[in-house]
């Protein structure tokens, strides 16, 4: 039965750190800000939470698994309004987003 | 009354968990604190239906799981597209209209979007909400309106 929660465990833990990747590689890939503030999302959202559920897995009858949780929910709060803030503030300030066009096709 | 309440047992409950530790001491400072920030957000006079917003707590749960299940999908579309290369991206900005009638309706509409990888809310002025998404489809699922008709929902429930 441990084996089992074991390689659960480190299944999410490999998923997150793929996602994480991708996110970072993202960033390099993508054209412009705002495109790349979609890849941020990418971290934020299942790669910080697959590793999380995959180190919940690890400890699940601790106070740990509880404090696990609260990093998940305050990461699932703050992430958004911090990526709002930011979009927000580059447009105001003049950063014009590359937009796709139907001639390129 | 209720609101502050709230917020007390709230607090009580994250200091309690983050502490582990069940010494007098420590848990009277705990009380200390926690009547602190009481007082601090009393003065501020932000302790309301909308920094404790106990009236939605039954209906989230439901909301979360369909949330969940859509970020999933959208990571691995980005994710998918993050590794196909530019070609294959049409970063699109559209404006939204938002159904829902209360402030904190809309505040979650309009985080659940920002949540959501692949697009971001970038400014809501009134009803309307500004989105950028990284591929058309994105916007075209959200003018398709389903996110929209669940925050609905969710708010029309707690109405």
């Amino acid at each position: 039965m441990d084996s089992v929660i074991e390689f659960a465990s480190a299944l999410c833990l490999l998923t997150g750190s793929f996602f994480c990747l991708s996110g970072g590689i993202g960033i390099i890939r993508f054209p412009d800000f705002y495109t790349r503030m979609h890849a941020v999302g990418v971290t934020d959202t299942l790669g910080a939470g697959m590793i999380l559920v995959g180190l919940m897995l690890l400890r699940p009858e601790s106070l740990v698994l509880i404090k696990l949780i609260m990093i998940l929910l305050m990461t699932l709060f703050i992430s958004p309004t911090a990526s709002h803030a930011l979009a927000k503030a580059a447009l105001r300030s003049g950063c014009a987003p590359l937009l796709y066009r139907k001639d390129k096709e | 009354m209720k609101h502050t309440i709230s917020l007390s047992l709230t607090l009580g409950a994250f200091w309690l968990l983050n502490s582990d530790h069940n010494t007098p001491l420590i848990l009277s400072l705990g009380v200390v604190s926690v009547a602190f920030v009481i007082y601090l957000t009393h003065r501020m006079d932000v302790v309301d239906h909308e920094s404790q917003p106990v009236h939605l707590t039954a209906k989230l749960p439901g909301y979360y799981v369909w949330l969940g299940k859509e970020i999933i999908l959208a990571n691995i579309s980005v994710v998918k597209h993050v590794w196909l290369g530019n070609q294959t991206i049409s970063p699109t900005l559209a404006t939204l209209v938002a159904s829902q009638e209360t402030d904190m309706g809309r505040v979650i509409y309009a985080t659940s979007i920002t949540l959501t990888p692949g697009t971001v809310a970038v400014d809501l002025a009134g009803d309307q909400i500004i989105v950028h998404a990284l591929l058309r489809e994105n916007i075209e699922a959200l003018e398709a309106g389903e996110m929209d008709r669940r925050v609905k929902l969710l708010e029309d429930s707690c109405l």
